[in-house]
């Protein structure tokens, strides 16, 4: 356990200094954490548990736009667990649940977990058709096309810089739409 | 979209940068400074006998009072917009002017009185104090709140109510040099009632803007 939250703190730090494959490799580690986590709250708070990938997915975008409030000296996985706990919250009130959720239910994770196939959840897939055009395309040829930035911008003909602020404003759009609705 | 799909969008995105929420905070609370102070300058200015009142040690308590309220709010604030930071073992910060007012209590009481308690404590000015410290709070607690939700606060409304704490204290700097009420006693009370109207307005308006 200690050993991972330590990969998960040095994967941030080198995201953070710039590189991009550790932070991908770095959010697709803490996914299963986060989705046995959101399943576990869910449960007991007598929900079902095939909304855990929505909370998962807005967890990943909250921990996507806030990661400047992450300081670099400290430990990812406290900060992590926080938002997901507080994402978590927020969605079973927002279906009208008094929640209190347990603080481990996000620090511990049962050991033999297995960590699971990618999941689709319908609230980002759905407010995503409610962005703009041009981010809307953008999103989807770099998230379902996994085209490149550069690619995205040929097949659009945008300039790269275009197309990373499509990208980072749907991103931000989608989380708002998403903690708004 | 699946997560995997998401996760591959985050990652593209991740030469994205933002400045951090202190650098914010400090810019958006200088864009609303000049609110803050032309408010004063038409309404209020500073008190025609300030050349004299400096002398005076109860009139420059006023000001350590108020700005150690509200350096440390600022502090605190930052510290409240990580999302997994705790009140506590920085919820003591917040005593200082608590303690600073107690101590000058304390010593405006050993000495011999100009005027009679009471009126040391409703003073001239305390209708005065009720309007202007929040009015001139307005702007700031905007800028203070603009500034927070870049964080991720958990709390949004404690993180609201220290917004206003900020802005209270700030606009309380500004009003100390305008009022010719300088007993700790007035202090202790009107600023106190000022400040915690304002924190109030924070931790409403704090509770709804600064989810993330």
């Amino acid at each position: 356990m200690r050993g991972r939250e330590d990969e998960w703190t040095g994967l941030m730090r080198s995201a953070m200094a710039g590189d991009d494959a550790a932070y991908h490799r770095l959010l697709r580690a803490v996914t299963p954490v986060l989705r046995a986590a959101a399943r576990r709250g869910l449960a007991r708070a007598g929900q079902p548990p095939d909304q855990a990938e929505d909370i998962v997915q807005e967890i990943l975008l909250a921990v996507h736009l806030k990661r400047h409030t992450w300081d670099s000296e400290a430990p990812f996985a406290p900060w992590l667990f926080a938002i997901g706990r507080n994402k978590l919250i927020d969605a079973l009130r927002r279906r009208g649940r008094r929640v209190f959720v347990n603080i481990e239910d996000f620090s511990e994770t049962l050991p033999g977990e297995a960590p699971e196939e990618t999941a689709s959840a319908g609230e980002v897939a759905a407010q995503l058709n409610t962005l703009p055009q041009r981010q809307r395309d953008v999103l989807q040829s770099i998230a379902v096309e996994s085209a490149s930035i550069k690619d995205t911008a040929t097949k659009f003909s945008m300039s790269e810089g275009a197309v990373r602020v499509a990208l980072h404003r749907g991103l931000a759009a989608l989380t708002a739409k998403l903690r708004d609705h | 979209m699946d997560t995997d799909q998401l996760i591959r969008s985050l990652a593209a995105d991740n030469p994205h940068r933002v400045p951090r929420v202190g650098a914010v905070l400090t810019m958006a609370l200088l864009v609303a400074a000049p609110l803050s102070i032309l408010i004063f300058a038409t309404f209020l200015g500073v008190r025609p006998d300030v050349m004299t009142a400096m002398h005076n040690p109860f009139f420059d308590m006023k000001f350590a009072v108020t700005l150690s309220l509200a350096i440390p709010a600022i502090i605190v604030s930052l510290h409240l917009s990580r999302p997994e930071a705790l009140l506590r073992g920085w919820g003591w910060l917040l005593l200082l002017p608590v303690g600073l007012l107690a101590v000058a209590i304390g010593s405006e009481a050993m000495m011999a009185p100009a005027m009679p308690m009471t009126m040391r404590l409703m003073g001239k000015n305390s209708r005065v104090c009720l309007v202007a410290i929040p009015a001139m709070s307005l702007p700031l607690l905007a800028g203070a709140l603009f500034g927070l939700r870049h964080g991720a606060p958990s709390h949004p409304a404690l993180a609201g109510a220290l917004a206003g704490l900020v802005s209270a204290g700030l606009a309380a700097t500004l009003y100390a040099s305008h009022c010719t009420d300088d007993s700790p006693l007035f202090v202790a009370t009107w600023y106190t009632l000022a400040a915690a109207v304002v924190t109030a307005i924070g931790a409403a308006v704090g509770a709804r803007v600064l989810r993330y």
